[in-house]
């Protein structure tokens, strides 16, 4: 049965059946109805809820659970994702499972509270201290954010490991058709955690390896795991690449912008496809460059000032062309707008769009409202 | 004395007899297999306090018999090893945040034992919020408060305790008061609070005073055994190397130095009064959820099928001043094409709560999957105020439908590409009876002049949104009266390019 729901509050659903029973967050917009729904729903099922007095704190609730082996979550936004790094970092050093949300908004500092995907660096590449990666999944639809923090649960507990999902203010805030059915969740057996009992009396929940032999050991156990990841857990969307000559290439809001983008070239004529990585750690280069292998020009579009771009780069390694346009503040590209952008470079004589202006030039040109990279 | 045992102990290599009086507690491993070398001793200098504490913390354990079901959160400093030494389970927290993971550890284990055992830095400078919120909740674990006035394992710096005149390598001449602060009392700082339920200082200066924080420490775990709420032991304790002392004279400076500044006291030793508030029920998961079916969500009938719609997709935006009900004029859009079997999406303007701001929604109602749920050019545009008139008209695509809350179209305005109608749906909204159902109005209208969507859906749409049984009398009568309106008033609106 679908219900008509807010991205972040299917979230939280997704995450309670999920099993997840314990939330520990601060609000922030775009992401206070995930804490919201967590402070309403948790306390009704025997879960705990904490409105914790900072990120800093609440990430460090989130340690203290993972520890005793709950599934366990948070929920944030740029600002208060920027605290919660150093708890990252060591929740990825002590191998801890946990499911942590972004709901992006616009930055630098205060930023505002408009969607953008400038995040992506701070959560993909570890925005924290040391070598280690998250599991990143970026939802695009209401259903997703609900499936994807399911699998997100998934994936921490299987690899021990932080799992974040990467949504945008737009997706968080939207209200899409929900479909969920009950299941119980399975939970799965966690011989490490430390419980108060006597088998677990032994266990450690650290990050710390005075030794330099000793760190160095356990970093190359978490670099088996980190491939391991790469090899099984990609996973992404591809929409009319078979022939495309055009390949649109963008995650989260924006390849639901690129996919009705898709359709309005091929309306005219245009054969464009769109590719959309899921997990934006591991990163789907082997797709993406599949997809991509017979296109002749490659245009990333991301709400931030090109952050992604660089991944598809080496995905494609200098195969195809790959052009790069970003719109930050909160703005969203159209699709009109997209389209011009793409008849500018795909079939130069069929548009207005000025495709000699500044747009195009090796270094990263900007102008007051957008940004267009060649 | 209680902790006193005699063991006879035969030494294999001498064969000679002889009692042991005191022993390690055995809530002590053995040999401490997680020291990298030295496994028969600890990492702490001669007449250091932590060994003391820790062997303070083991005994108690050991005489509760709570070993098994104690968890010990350490933190960054000195004590980062306490997990070398204690045979219980072992979490090792960030630095400062000791306190935070162990509320987490606690509320995940509500039975078991959770203690935090900090230092000074740890505790009173970088995790300073930490343990005032942890204690202010009245978290269930035993937070033991190592007291040095130093940073001891980074070589000497200043701590928040640091006394006044106090030389360390962040104050070369001695902590000033000017630029430095006064020492931090934490006991004295947690006392002002209403939950915590026991808060004492004690010292490690001489045997009589180390019996009364054996004492404090057995207290604490005590109240953790019976789940009796927060307890904080703050324990003044020496550190003869970073001091420049020997063991014997730093004992006396804990005495002579810190003990005027940080009076010996109990502070607290109650139950916190706890008032009555209502418990949230307990739930099924699937009711929580709303993950059964519902009245709310009966299936729709037949004749509204996605397949009956005249339009293959449609974007609608609508806009206003926050407080006109436009989100809500979208969902309830919304809400219908999802039971007309429509793929359907609904995406706001947010920004910080306001009443009087500009809000404005954008709606998609399709028989595809819906790509973008922006609407850039939409084929429809509710304008509930003049200035979303002025402010989206040019998006609207040629040939689209403008519905106006107005009796006219504002002067100059340029209507020759789109179909404007105009609805003075405030002053209709008041004579059915409150002018906030003006929503509700440009909705019965708008499904008139598009019939886009069935108006029985839109009543059960509203049955099951608007629970006041009056509110819903005047939600119906808009809804009517919009549709009236168009219908006697304007007639036959010619549909928008995008529904044929």
């Amino acid at each position: 049965m679908r219900q008509l729901c807010k991205g972040n509050i299917a979230l939280m659903k997704g995450a309670i059946l999920a099993g997840c029973r314990a939330f520990y967050g601060y609000p922030i917009t775009p992401a206070s109805e995930i804490a919201e729904s967590a402070a309403l729903y948790l306390p009704q099922i025997g879960g705990t809820f904490l409105q914790a007095e900072s990120e800093v704190a609440a990430i460090n609730m989130v340690y203290g659970a993972a520890s005793a082996g709950v599934r366990v979550m948070t929920a944030s936004s740029g600002p208060g994702i920027s605290l919660m790094q150093e708890g990252i970092s060591y929740l990825a050093g002590a191998e801890l499972p946990c499911v942590i949300v972004d709901v992006m908004r616009g930055g630098p500092g205060l930023g505002n509270i408009a969607p953008e995907q400038s995040d992506y660096t701070a959560m993909v590449k570890g925005g924290g201290h040391g070598n280690y990666r998250n599991i990143v999944l970026a939802p695009a639809s209401v259903q997703e954010m609900a499936e994807l923090t399911l699998l997100a649960f998934e994936l921490a507990d299987k690899y021990r490991n932080p799992a974040v999902v990467l949504a945008d203010g737009f997706v968080g805030q939207m209200m899409e058709p929900l479909e969920l059915e009950y299941r119980n969740a399975e939970l799965p057996e966690k011989p490490w955690a430390v419980k108060g009992t006597v088998e677990t009396r032994r266990n450690l929940i650290s990050s710390i390896y005075l030794e330099p032999d000793g760190l160095e050991e356990h970093q190359r156990r978490l670099e088996a795991k980190y491939i391991r990841a790469q090899e099984f857990e990609c996973r992404h969307e591809a929409y009319c690449t078979q022939d495309a000559e055009v390949l649109l290439v963008g995650f989260g809001i924006v390849s639901r912008v690129l996919l009705s983008t898709v359709e309005a070239l091929r309306r005219d004529g245009v054969r464009a496809g769109m590719f959309r990585p899921i997990t934006l750690w591991p990163y789907p280069s082997r797709a993406l460059a599949k997809a991509a292998s017979k296109a002749q020009n490659v245009l990333v579009v991301e709400l931030n000032n090109g952050q992604m771009f660089e991944d598809v780069r080496l995905a494609i390694n200098g195969e195809v062309p790959v052009k790069f346009f970003g719109r930050v503040g909160g703005n969203v590209p159209s699709v009109e707008e997209l389209k011009e952008i793409v008849m500018s470079f795909a079939h130069p004589s069929r548009n207005r769009f000025d495709a000699t202006a500044a747009h195009h030039t090796e270094e990263k040109a900007i102008d007051p409202y957008s940004m267009l990279v060649s | 004395m209680e902790n006193t045992r005699a063991t006879r102990v035969i030494d294999p290599e001498t064969g000679s007899n002889y009692d042991v009086a005191h022993e390690k507690s055995p809530v002590f491993y053995d040999t401490y297999e997680r020291k990298a070398d030295l496994r028969h001793q600890t990492h702490y200098c001669p007449g250091c306090g932590h060994g003391i504490v820790h062997k303070l913390i083991a005994e108690g354990i050991e005489e509760l018999g709570i070993k098994d079901k104690t968890i010990f959160v350490s933190p960054v400093g000195c004590s980062v090893f306490a997990y070398y030494y204690f045979d219980v389970g072992n979490v090792q927290a960030a630095h400062g945040r000791a306190s935070a993971a162990a509320t987490a550890v606690k509320r995940a284990c509500p039975d078991k034992v959770v203690l935090s055992y900090q230092g000074d830095g740890d505790l009173a400078a970088i995790g300073t919020a930490e343990i005032i919120h942890a204690a202010n909740r009245g978290e269930k674990i035993a937070v033991f408060f190592v007291n040095n006035g130093i940073y001891g394992m980074t070589g000497g710096q200043m701590a928040p305790t640091t006394l006044v005149g106090q030389k360390s390598t962040t104050t070369p001449w001695g902590r000033h008061p000017a630029g430095e602060g006064f020492p931090l009392h934490m006991s004295e700082l947690l006392s002002t609070l209403e939950a915590p339920t026991y808060i004492e200082r004690v010292a490690l200066c001489d045997n009589k005073n180390i019996m009364r924080a054996r004492r404090a420490v057995r207290h604490a775990l005590e109240l953790q055994r019976d789940n009796a709420g927060f307890s904080f032991v703050e324990i003044l304790s020496p550190c003869p190397t970073i001091w420049g002392k020997d063991p014997v004279e730093a004992r006396a400076w804990v005495s002579d130095g810190m003990i005027p500044v940080f009076p010996l006291a109990l502070f607290r030793d109650r139950k916190p009064e706890m008032p009555v508030v209502p418990e949230p029920p307990q739930r099924p998961v699937a009711d929580v959820l709303e993950l059964t079916t519902s009245r709310d969500a009966a299936e729709p009938q037949k004749s509204l099928a996605a397949d009956h719609h005249s339009f293959s997709h449609i974007g609608i935006k609508i806009a206003g001043f926050g407080g006109q009900g436009v989100l809500l004029l979208g969902q309830l859009l919304t809400e219908m094409g999802m039971r007309e079997h429509l793929e359907v999406s609904w995406l706001p303007s947010y920004g910080p709560e306001m009443r009087s701001g500009s809000a404005h929604c954008h709606v998609c109602l399709s028989k595809e999957r819906v790509g973008s749920p922006l609407v850039s050019a939409p084929d429809v545009l509710v304008a509930m105020n003049e200035i979303s008139l002025h402010k989206f008209a040019r998006e609207v695509v040629p040939g689209g439908l403008i519905l106006y809350n107005g009796s006219n179209l504002p002067e100059g305005f340029d209507d020759s590409e789109v179909h404007v109608v105009c609805i003075p749906a405030g002053e209709i909204a008041d004579v059915v009876g409150s002018p906030k159902a003006a929503n509700i109005v440009m909705l019965g209208a708008l499904l008139e002049a598009t019939e886009c969507l069935n108006s029985e859906t839109a009543m059960q749409v509203l049955e099951a949104k608007v629970k006041k049984v009056q509110l819903l009398e005047i939600d119906r009568k808009a809804l009517t009266a919009g549709r009236d309106y168009i219908d006697h008033q304007v007639g036959a609106v010619s549909q928008p390019d995008g529904f044929a």
